[in-house]
């Protein structure tokens, strides 16, 4: 398996930016960049990844009985999540107006500025 | 640009991406390694300050200060979309109507509201000893509020949300997590640092300053949440769309 993992989070990025390239709709486009920012979140928790572990949680579990994987990505990975979300909303937000001055949600078709 | 140049464009940069990407991936240490330096310091600093949960150790009190960072790109969301989901000089302002709902619907929502907003203060509360915390449970509250809007109509869920207070709670959250870094300053001689008593392992008094952090932090994406959500379904269900009235499409 090895560097499948953190090559499957490149992929990820990829297709997210094809989406992004090729969009004729703002919504699909936001769509297209929270997968991209998914693939963050895939290589994150790859590279925190360890063989036999279990959750970083110790409310049911003793100290030093088994091996944890790292908490420190997957606090990353929240913070990733958070700031996901935020990007979205305000993005959706600006589509709306666009919608309200320029009457099309179509990237392609929003070519001259306006005052 | 043509689309077709577009795509062109992009294959070319998609490539020379994917190849550096594939270069690197392959000088990264073994996936699944036994080797994690930063996590295990993180484990052990956890443990050391009595917080079962390590992910809420690191976020509230190791890293505690990036989190004050994370804090005002959330409150700035909400700040950004009131100011661009105002009411425009085109549009009008429109009255929710009410909805008829099916009665078992209606059931449905009554009975699983009052049990949402409990896990949701669960999630805050435990955030320091099972996974959850302040981001995860002030999700849930605001969505615990917005079963009003599915089990009832748009009028049930404004008299359960009192945006006023809510904007003001919002803030004031914010603040108090300064307010606890500075009291740290204060007490500790660090900004943020764990000043408050760190109580038993396991119980939900354990952590420190985590618990307070996590509750902040859950009063804030609560708040935010259900003020930003307001913004986008006031403009769906209680504006004009002049568009409809210029054109009349849909």
């Amino acid at each position: 398996m090895g560097t499948w993992v953190f090559l499957a989070a490149g992929w990820v990025l990829l297709i997210a930016l094809y989406g992004l390239v090729t969009s004729r709709n703002l919504i699909h486009a936001i769509g297209c960049l929270a997968v991209a920012q998914s693939s963050t979140y895939l290589l994150l928790l790859a590279v925190g990844y360890r063989r036999e572990a279990t959750a970083p949680v110790y409310s049911d579990l003793t100290p030093g009985t088994r091996p944890v994987v790292d908490p420190v990505v997957q606090a990353l990975a929240l913070t990733d999540v958070v700031v996901g979300a935020t990007v979205t909303a305000l993005l959706l937000a600006l589509t709306i107006q666009l919608r309200k001055r320029h009457h099309t949600v179509d990237p392609q078709a929003l070519i001259g500025l306006k005052g | 640009m043509t689309a077709r140049a577009r795509l062109a464009v992009f294959l070319a940069a998609a490539a020379v991406i994917a190849a550096f990407f594939t270069a690197e991936c392959t000088d990264l240490p073994p996936f699944g390694t036994d080797s994690h330096p930063y996590g295990e310091r993180a484990v052990a600093a956890a443990l050391d300050r009595r917080t079962a949960n390590v992910v809420s150790s690191v976020n509230f009190d190791i890293r505690a200060f990036d989190t004050l960072g994370e804090e005002p790109i959330l409150f700035g969301t909400v700040l950004g979309a009131t100011l661009l989901l105002r009411q425009a000089r085109d549009e009008r302002h429109r009255r929710a109507e009410a909805e008829r709902v099916m009665p078992t619907t209606r059931l449905f929502g009554a009975l699983l509201l009052p049990v949402t907003l409990v896990v949701g203060v669960y999630i805050v509360a435990h955030g320091q000893l099972s996974p959850g915390g302040g981001f995860q449970g002030g999700v849930v509250l605001a969505t615990a509020l917005h079963l009003a809007y599915v089990a009832a109509d748009y009028r049930a869920l404004k008299k359960l949300r009192p945006l006023a207070v809510l904007d003001v709670a919002d803030s004031l959250a914010a603040a108090s997590y300064s307010l606890i870094g500075l009291a740290g300053l204060i007490a500790g001689g660090a900004f943020l640092k764990n000043v408050l008593p760190l109580g038993t392992f396991n119980t939900i008094t354990s952590g420190g300053t985590v618990p307070v952090l996590n509750a902040a932090v859950g009063v804030e994406v609560a708040c935010g949440l259900i003020a930003l959500l307001a913004h986008f379904l006031d403009q769906t269900i209680e504006r004009t769309d002049p568009d409809q009235q210029r054109y009349g499409d849909t």
